[in-house]
């Protein structure tokens, strides 16, 4: 396969991690929130990969395995709670929800 | 292949910058599918086929769709579109974006220097993985099955509607 | 039960005392003094006071004073407290004062004498206040315990410069290295010796912290007898002639003693000269004797000063004690104007009194006061730090303290009687009283002048612990031509007082009513205005500054601090917004500055 500088991968690893921050702090809907969260983990997920490409190593990916499962439990869990704060708050607006302020 | 690489890039780095704009939500979880099979590429190219059969299987495929189900089954429509609108002023981005640039800054110069390339030898083939899963990684296996086990009561329990609340 | 236990313990003191005594004399130890070390009190960082008593002359013969006059006084008290509802509590605080008094005496080293002087203050303040349901003997009590209280800080400073620069407090130990390593003359004895002075001023009711001791007379007459006459007024004196080394190595302090003991004399005689309270009259008499001892002590006649403490507490308890007769048989008549023909009334009262007041006076050749204060007088002469000023004042002072004593016995005893009799004293009364006046009477014959006899067994005694008085160059005056001097002086008072008081009494009124009679009758009556000062430049500004202080602006320090905090408070309760983006904003710029400074720093 190819050989691309580790340097290069890491960095597009911490674009789309970034990225995903902005995501985060900007969007209001909590819907986007957890797919900000998405990109977040893929974007670990990618890091991962890059360094075991680099080493030839199975552990990478392996733990791109753990780290989508996690995704995959959070992103259910996540969704859930989000019905739920729709039904109890009749919107989707992550600063209605701030009960626990003060 | 190094143009693969470079391609599939800028396409996920793009697609996600879409992806966190859009306003209709439907939209954006299709920038980000879009985002994700790049991603997949990438991982192709760099010898790792197996992770990259799991992203479109697992993350585009049952994440993302779950995403969607969820969207639809909210059935915001253009009301939601217009709050987007209404919630996102343009003004909003500046702190984010300030914090995201420092952030990709500091990274850059974490990672900076000659680099090494990739091992360039052959993909690692599912059997690597396989052994290695049943061997070092056995706890991590288990913990994950319990994790997924502990996410299935937990949405289970969450999303249930409960009688007295749905009459609310 | 409770004048055994009260008087028999002062009485077993004062055996004791005798006993060690007729020890000393008989068998001296080596180098005339004892040192009894009980334990160390204290030891930190080099300062090891001990709990030590010294017994050397000095401390033996004001012991002995101390017991045995207040035995007697404890013995007169046991009838005259007799109805008082505090009878126990009197003896208690009374018992409790000797044992301070013989601490303070005894003690080995200046801590444990400060011990014995903070403690008679105690009991000064419990006693003057015995009657406390009435606030003005409170207010009396508080007013002695201010007073002294000022000089005790002056003796603090003094005590923590000895420390300072001579490293103990242990006084032998403390006399020699101050002679070792102190030149003549220089500041530092001076300032010891001015702090020391400054509090013997407090504690001996001296210029300029007299005003404590004629208000003091709220107290019951046996206190007065016994703390206010005899003994702890006589504390100043003590600790001066304790520390008589530091004083010859200054002069100026020295000087300073004389002074205020020869200024203290003449004001507080013109006071005398005017009171109408029986028992101020005393308390400003006993002002102006200690006066002479602290002139005593200014010109080096230690053993003089010493000799006229010994005399003055026999013959100041004494009036005192007559005083307490007198009052008590006339119902708690105080003022002297009210009295009068006791004489044929109470005669052994009278005659007691009249013993204590010639020997006050210096009745010559006969009574104790003329020879102690002879001796004082003629030194001031004739000693090298004397002069004829302090002569002149000490002579003077003669004059006047023979008009007041004088002028006080005309009006009690003599004339008219204005209030009847209602109650004779009793025995325990009047036993102290003759014991007294019979040493009042003889026991100036232990010292008598070059003229008169030559013997010189009491200067003798104080000389195994004091230095003589060094005899300047004779000029001009003779031993006995000073005595017939002051003898002079006594009979001009005397004469006066008659002559005022019992041949015609219309020359008082007369005098009297001229206004400038007046206001320097109001003047002297009031204790040359200091009260009135004291209270205008003291009292006021500290009165005044705490209500400007009533909310405590050094509070605001505090407060201050719970203000910051609060505000601190607010500012960061702002922060808990309960928003999920500001929480993830607040996670991602901490992480961002975490990376920066494990990259940068």
């Amino acid at each position: 396969m190819a050989s691309i500088p580790m340097h290069q991968g890491l960095l597009l690893a911490g674009i789309l991690f970034a990225l995903g921050l902005v995501g985060l702090l900007v969007r209001r809907n909590v819907v986007f929130t957890l797919m900000s969260l998405e990109i977040m983990l893929n974007a670990a997920g990618l890091a991962f990969v890059v360094a075991g490409a680099r080493w030839g190593q199975a552990d990478g990916q392996i733990v791109f395995m753990f780290i989508l499962t996690m995704a995959a439990a959070e992103v259910s869990v996540g969704l859930a709670l989000a019905l739920r704060i729709y039904h109890r708050f009749k919107s989707l607006d992550a600063d209605a929800v701030s009960e626990m302020k003060g | 292949m190094e143009i693969v690489f470079y391609i599939a890039a800028i396409v996920a780095v793009a697609s996600t910058i879409m992806a966190i704009s859009r306003l209709n939500p439907v939209h954006a979880l299709l920038y980000l599918i879009l985002s994700l099979l790049s991603v997949a590429i990438i991982f192709y190219v760099l010898g790792a086929p197996f992770v990259a059969a799991l992203e479109v299987i697992i993350y585009a495929g049952a994440i993302m769709v779950l995403f969607v189900f969820v969207v639809m089954m909210l059935n915001l429509g253009q009301r939601a579109v217009d709050m987007e609108r209404q919630w996102q002023r343009g003004s909003m981005w500046i702190g984010p974006s300030i914090l995201a640039l420092v952030l990709i800054a500091e990274v850059a110069y974490l990672v900076a220097g000659p680099g090494t390339a990739s091992y360039g030898g052959a993909a690692i083939e599912p059997k690597q993985i396989g052994i290695a899963l049943f061997g070092p990684y056995l706890i991590g296996v288990e913990l994950a099955s319990m994790l997924l086990l502990a996410a299935l009561v937990g949405a289970y329990h969450l999303g249930r509607r409960t009688p007295e609340k749905t009459e609310k | 039960m409770v004048p055994v236990l009260g008087a028999g313990s002062v009485g077993l003191s004062a055996v004791v005392a005798i006993i060690i005594t007729t020890n000393f004399l008989s068998s001296p130890p080596p180098g005339n003094h004892f040192t009894q070390v009980l334990w160390t009190w204290i030891d930190v960082g080099g300062f090891r006071p001990e709990i030590a008593f010294y017994l050397d002359s000095l401390s033996l013969l004001m012991t002995l004073v101390v017991t045995f006059v207040g035995f007697l006084i404890h013995f007169y008290s046991a009838e005259f407290m007799e109805e008082d509802e505090g009878y126990s509590r009197f003896f208690a605080y009374m018992n409790l004062f000797v044992a301070s008094m013989c601490i303070l005496l005894l003690g080995s080293n200046l801590l444990l004498l400060f011990l014995g002087w903070e403690g008679v203050g105690l009991c000064s303040y419990l006693l003057i206040g015995f009657w406390y349901k009435d606030p003005v003997n409170g207010l009396a009590a508080r007013k002695a315990f201010i007073v002294t209280r000022v000089g005790d800080t002056a003796m603090t400073l003094g005590l923590f410069l000895l420390f300072v620069n001579l490293g103990t407090l242990d006084i032998q130990e403390l006399m020699h290295r101050a002679l070792a390593q102190w030149p003549m003359g220089s500041a530092l004895p001076v300032a010891a010796g001015l702090l020391l002075l400054g509090g013997a001023v407090g504690k001996s009711a001296q210029l300029p912290l007299q005003t404590w001791l004629p208000d003091a007379m709220a107290g019951p007459t046996p206190t007065s007898a016994l703390i206010h006459a005899a003994t702890m007024v006589t504390a100043g004196v003590y600790l001066i002639a304790r520390t008589h080394v530091l004083y010859s190595l200054a002069p100026a302090a020295q000087l300073a003693v004389a002074v205020v003991g020869a200024a203290t004399l003449i004001l507080a005689g013109f006071s005398a000269v005017t009171q109408s309270d029986i028992k101020r009259v005393l308390a400003y008499s006993t002002v102006s004797q200690i006066g002479y001892m602290f002139l005593a002590l200014g010109v080096g006649a230690w053993s003089a000063a010493i000799f006229h403490f010994m005399t003055h507490a026999f013959f100041k308890a004494l009036l005192f004690l007559g005083a307490g007769v007198i009052i008590e048989s006339l119902h708690h008549e105080h003022s002297i104007f009210k009295m009068g023909g006791l004489r044929k009334e109470m005669p052994v009262a009278f005659w007691t009194f009249l013993a204590a007041g010639c020997s006050l006076a210096g009745l010559p050749l006969i009574t104790a006061g003329f020879y102690s204060k002879g001796l004082i007088i003629w030194d001031t002469w004739s000693s090298t730090r004397g002069s004829a000023a302090l002569w002149g004042a000490a002579v003077f002072g003669v004059l006047l303290t023979s008009l007041y004593t004088f002028r006080l016995i005309f009006l009690v005893f003599f004339g008219e009687m204005k209030t009847q009799v209602h109650k004779r004293p009793g025995f325990r009364m009047m036993m102290p009283c003759v014991v007294l006046a019979i040493l009042s009477v003889l026991g100036g014959y232990v010292e008598a002048p070059v003229f008169f006899g030559n013997v010189h067994p009491f200067s003798e005694f104080m000389q195994l612990a004091l230095p003589p008085a060094t005899e300047g160059p004779l000029r001009g005056m003779s031993e006995i031509l000073s005595e017939t001097l002051v003898t002079v002086a006594f009979l001009i008072g005397l004469y006066v007082a008659y002559l005022f008081f019992i041949r015609k009494r219309e020359y008082a009124e007369a005098v009297t009513t001229r206004a400038i009679a007046k206001s320097l009758h109001r003047f002297w009556y009031t204790d040359w205005g200091m009260d009135w000062l004291y209270e205008r430049v003291f009292v006021r500004p500290i009165l005044w500054f705490a209500r400007v202080d009533k909310s405590d602006f050094v509070d605001y320090i505090y407060s201050g601090i719970a203000l910051i905090t609060e505000l601190l408070y607010h500012g960061v309760r702002k922060t808990e917004t309960g928003r999920l983006r500001w929480y993830a904003a607040g996670i991602a710029a901490g992480s961002i500055i975490f990376l920066a400074v494990v990259l940068f720093l």
